[in-house]
């Protein structure tokens, strides 16, 4: 199902699809949004790609594997909330460092991990019954 | 030291990252999977330690005090549930190495078996409502996953069977936890205990009580829900089907026990009235079930759904003896079903079936595995000095302790039955000459001895249990007494926050 009116509006929605993801993310952590819908987005961004250029399209442009992504995202998460323990701190407690008036904190990155792993394991899902059709 | 309490949860869930990191290279996962299985253990015993020297630890995750954020508290019963579940994936992690083939390994096996062992422990570990519908979802999920992963008729059959009966449940939970919350408006368990036994809630908190009943003794395969397990359990490869007879019907035995003594505490006798059919019908059905059956598995997993009457007698009764009993119960019958499930697996490889009209002469064949199936078997039916005996004597003894003669009878005469069950596969596996056409091959050396090391652990635990019974005793002893002291959990969790919510004077004590 590859048009030319398809395959010009991919390439300008991919790009909104991802911005509008990475926002979600952010405003994620005091108002409605997070990692879990940004990361939706981001998958739904390259399921457009493969719906218009193909699933090997698709996959070149996300450039690691899907599954991978989903693991690195984990990890991300896992390492967010262990650094706590580090200062003696519960498990998931938040740390904030605030340098050049950005708030950045474990919190973050825990959102980031999570995008990461449901935009991969999304992506993993998708790839995967493509396949098998 | 309030990391212990994570520690049993953490190690199986970087593990199961660690393992799906690895992807192809089997030999490694395996290694990740064991060594996990051993910093499980470990950790959990430690823990063990720490609450029965200090009493009970707890931790408030991210830092929000409860019943904020959510907290992890370990008492006597979920510690020494850790213990367990630890030693239970060790010897079937082990026993993998020679059960688990190729296809199932690549598709991510070892991962989805850590990641049911990390949801079994958070189960187990916390003290929220809402966090323990996740772990139930973890376990489903990576249960699921293990059901499904050989992708052979048989198994998708029965993965479908379980993914069904096992949706319902949840939802029900989920229903319940809504109700919950929106009448108390909080879903820490001990903040729950103390709103509904203040009676500041309405009445839609016995709905909600009842929908978890469902809901967990649906997942606890309590009569009349059982039907799931047999139609799904005889299915998967052996080592998934022990660590599910295993485990998983008695997170939702430990959820029922949690709840109803906690939560709906002081509801007058509406645990019993409910319990008291439950438990006598799952007996019974259950043990009748199994008389009929002739695969192997398939008459164990109905003894499973027998054993869990047992079990609930605690709750019917809910008195001190009967209550440690209960614990004593779920701690033999963990190690041993598991153990039975794993001995299938060896009788399947020396026979090709687990269909008795099929096998026999293993006596001959096999005396040493005969000598590792008869400590088990010879534990569920409860013949002394092995751990089933005591968990059968204490059930005895509070039944009779409780006046409730019809409950003793009930206990002994399925007791009977189990034995019968267990003399039918002794009989037809092991005693009796092959049957024509029977299957006859000798696994490898290397196989046998990942198998059967396993197997033999279990076997000397149960022996240890047995012939240990008064440590074991004291423990499920501590445990009934916090479990019946519902208040004193609430304080240990809520902490200052218990004065704000509760009827109790300042004063009270800490």
């Amino acid at each position: 199902m590859s048009t030319l009116i398809l395959r010009t509006a991919t390439r300008m929605l991919t790009a909104l699809l991802l911005l509008v993801s990475v926002y979600l993310l952010w405003r994620g952590h005091n108002e409605p949004g997070g990692g879990f819908v940004g990361g939706l987005t981001a998958a739904a961004a390259f399921i457009l790609v493969a719906i218009s250029d193909g699933w090997q399209a698709a996959r070149r442009s996300l450039g690691i594997d899907a599954r991978l992504l989903a693991l690195i995202g984990l990890g991300l998460a896992a390492f967010a909330g262990l650094v706590a323990g580090l200062l003696g701190l519960p498990l998931l407690t938040g740390l904030w460092w605030k340098q050049a008036g950005l708030p950045l904190g474990t919190p973050l990155l825990f959102d980031i991990g999570v995008y990461l792993a449901v935009m991969g394991s999304v992506l993993t899902v998708a790839f995967a019954i493509e396949r098998e059709v | 030291m309030t990391w212990l309490v994570v520690a049993p949860i953490l190690f199986p869930l970087l593990g199961a990252i660690l393992a799906a990191l690895l992807g192809r290279r089997r030999v490694l996962a395996r290694g990740v999977a064991v060594a996990v299985c051993i910093g499980m253990t470990v950790s959990a015993v430690a823990l063990l330690v720490q609450v029965w020297n200090h009493g009970m630890v707890t931790m408030a995750v991210g830092n929000w005090a409860a019943p904020f954020g959510i907290v992890l508290a370990a008492d006597h019963l979920s510690a020494v549930l850790t213990v367990i579940t630890g030693i239970t994936g060790l010897a079937v992690a082990v026993y993998a190495v020679a059960d688990i083939d190729r296809l199932r390994e690549a598709r991510g096996y070892h991962a989805l078996f850590l990641v049911l062992l990390a949801g079994v422990n958070g189960a187990f570990l916390t003290g929220d409502l809402f966090n323990l519908y996740v772990w139930f979802e973890v376990m489903l999920i990576a249960s699921f996953g293990m059901v499904a992963l050989g992708r052979t008729r048989a198994e998708l059959d029965g993965a479908m069977r379980y993914l069904a009966l096992n949706i319902v449940a949840t939802l029900m939970f989920l229903l319940a936890i809504a109700l919950l919350f929106g009448s108390t408006g909080t879903l820490n368990l001990a903040h729950l205990h103390v709103i509904v036994s203040s009676g500041q809630a309405e009445g839609a908190v016995l709905a909600a009580g009842l929908l978890l009943a469902v809901a967990f003794g649906m997942k606890a395969a309590v009569f009349p829900l059982f039907f799931w397990l047999p139609a799904s359990y005889h299915t998967p490869a052996f080592a998934v089907s022990a660590i599910f007879a295993g485990l998983l019907t008695k997170v939702g035995v430990y959820a029922l026990i949690r709840v109803f003594t906690l939560v709906f505490a002081d509801q007058d006798g509406f645990v019993q009235t409910l319990f008291w059919p439950v438990a006598a019908a799952t007996m019974v059905v259950g043990v009748l079930g199994a008389a009929s059956q002739t695969e192997i598995r398939k008459i164990l997993s109905f003894h499973i759904v027998s054993q869990i009457g047992y079990m609930l007698v605690g709750l019917a009764l809910l008195t001190p003896i009967a209550v440690t009993a209960a614990v004593f119960y779920l701690i033999h019958h963990i190690v041993v079903k598991a153990n039975l499930f794993l001995v299938a697996g060896v009788i399947h490889r020396y026979c090709r079936t687990n269909d008795l009209a099929l096998t026999g002469g293993l006596v001959r064949r096999a005396p040493w595995l005969a000598v590792l199936f008869l400590v088990p078997a010879l534990s569920l039916a409860g013949i002394p000095p092995l751990s089933g005996f005591w968990a059968k004597l204490l059930i005895v003894q509070a039944s009779l302790d409780a006046a409730d003669l019809a409950m003793a009878a009930v206990a002994l005469v399925v007791g009977l039955f189990t034995i019968f069950s267990m003399i039918k596969i002794w009989n037809e596996a092991f005693w009796k000459a092959p049957p024509d056409g029977a299957v006859a091959v000798t696994p490898s050396r290397r196989d046998l001895r990942f198998l059967c090391a396993p197997v033999a652990m279990l076997a000397v635990l149960t022996i240890c249990v047995g012939l240990g019974a008064g440590p074991a005793f004291d423990l499920a002893q501590r445990a009934s007494a916090e479990l019946l002291d519902p208040r004193s959990y609430a304080r240990a969790i809520l902490g200052d926050f218990m004065v704000l919510t509760s009827n109790e004077p300042l004063g009270a004590p800490r």
